[in-house]
């Protein structure tokens, strides 16, 4: 536990949709009115496909409650525009970390396990583990 | 010696290399890529550009520093990242120096290379912007020339190759046969360097 301060989540994928779906998803499948921190940055800032470093660092910092921050990606250049960041140094809340896991499973295991107060590494945990989920 | 002045003017004629060659690096991403290379470092090194004609840092470390966050903010795809990284690393390992000879850059491009090495997890043979920077931060220690020369010949030499790394890779072996567009754009800004050297 930390304080009663809740984990944030950031999702980041190529498209604004999927992030800002998966959000929703996972904040509905958490329960209503969770108030685990929730933020989308999905998609340019032109609304392309693409990444954007500045909507993930403002995402960032609005679910940052001083409990950590995790980062769930997508693919190619959403990894390695968070990882970038995260070697800057200062563009990104302390306390933020890129999570290895399942873009939509790992969100949600993120998201129901930070609505319990859990930790940054118990979130992360959850969210890693959600790669070994097999559905066959 | 090469000073702030000089790593300025070599990103300025590295964007308008890039600007001028932004279709055919698009056209090379096109069979293999999502076809947005060109626009993406189009868009990023004009930014670079407008950032140090009203900005002026006054080392070299200072100039690659800033370019390198600049192009993480604004390509949008994963060579913004990459070239970022590799120039803010590069950057870096310059230290606060006003002076820098060749040799010392060439030592700072080869930890900006690893860099670039690390964060993408590709090694050369995998189809990248690596087949062009590994032999041109090798060949820089022999002269700018040598470097030009060096990034061009690996970027053409991965025709042939199969792609492993990015969304290339899902093509398997159907990425053979065409010249990876991160090693083009890795050589037009080795090419870059060597005009502004004057070699």
């Amino acid at each position: 536990m930390s304080d009663g301060k809740l984990v944030g989540i950031v999702l980041v994928s190529h498209s604004a949709e999927v992030a800002a779906s998966v959000a929703e998803l996972a904040k509905g499948l958490a329960g209503a009115g969770t108030a685990v921190p929730v933020a989308a940055a999905g998609g340019t800032e032109g609304g392309g496909l693409g990444t954007s470093a500045e909507l993930i660092a403002a995402a960032a910092a609005s679910v940052d409650r001083g409990a950590g921050v995790a980062v769930l990606t997508d693919l190619g250049s959403a990894v390695l525009t968070v990882k970038a960041l995260l070697a800057e140094g200062d563009e990104l809340p302390a306390g933020t970390r890129l999570v290895d896991a399942p873009f939509v499973e790992g969100a949600v295991a993120a998201v129901v396990t930070a609505s319990t107060g859990a930790d940054l590494a118990t979130v992360e945990a959850a969210a890693t583990e959600a790669y070994s989920y097999r559905k066959v | 010696m090469l000073d702030a002045d000089f790593f300025r003017r070599w990103m300025t004629a590295a964007a308008a290399s890039v600007d001028r060659e932004a279709e055919r690096l698009t056209a090379l991403d096109s069979p293999i890529g999502d076809a947005d290379h060109g626009s993406n470092l189009q868009r990023g090194f004009k930014a670079v550009a407008a950032d140090l004609e009203k900005e002026a840092p006054d080392t070299p470390g200072a100039v690659l520093v800033l370019a390198g966050r600049r192009l993480i903010s604004t390509v949008g795809g994963a060579s913004g990242p990459l070239y970022g990284t590799l120039l803010r690393r590069t950057g870096k390992a310059l230290g606060d120096a006003a002076e820098v000879d060749r040799g010392q850059l060439a030592e700072a491009l080869r930890t900006g290379v690893n860099a670039v090495r690390t964060l993408g997890g590709a090694a050369p043979g995998d189809k990248t912007m690596l087949d062009a920077l590994v032999p041109a931060a090798d060949a820089l220690g022999d002269s700018f020339a040598a470097a030009r020369a060096a990034a061009e010949e690996g970027a053409v030499a991965t025709t042939p190759l199969q792609a492993r790394k990015g969304r290339a890779s899902y093509l398997g072996e159907r990425s053979i046969g065409h010249q990876d567009p991160g090693a083009t754009s890795a050589a037009l800004l080795v090419a870059a360097l060597a005009e502004v050297a004057g070699e």
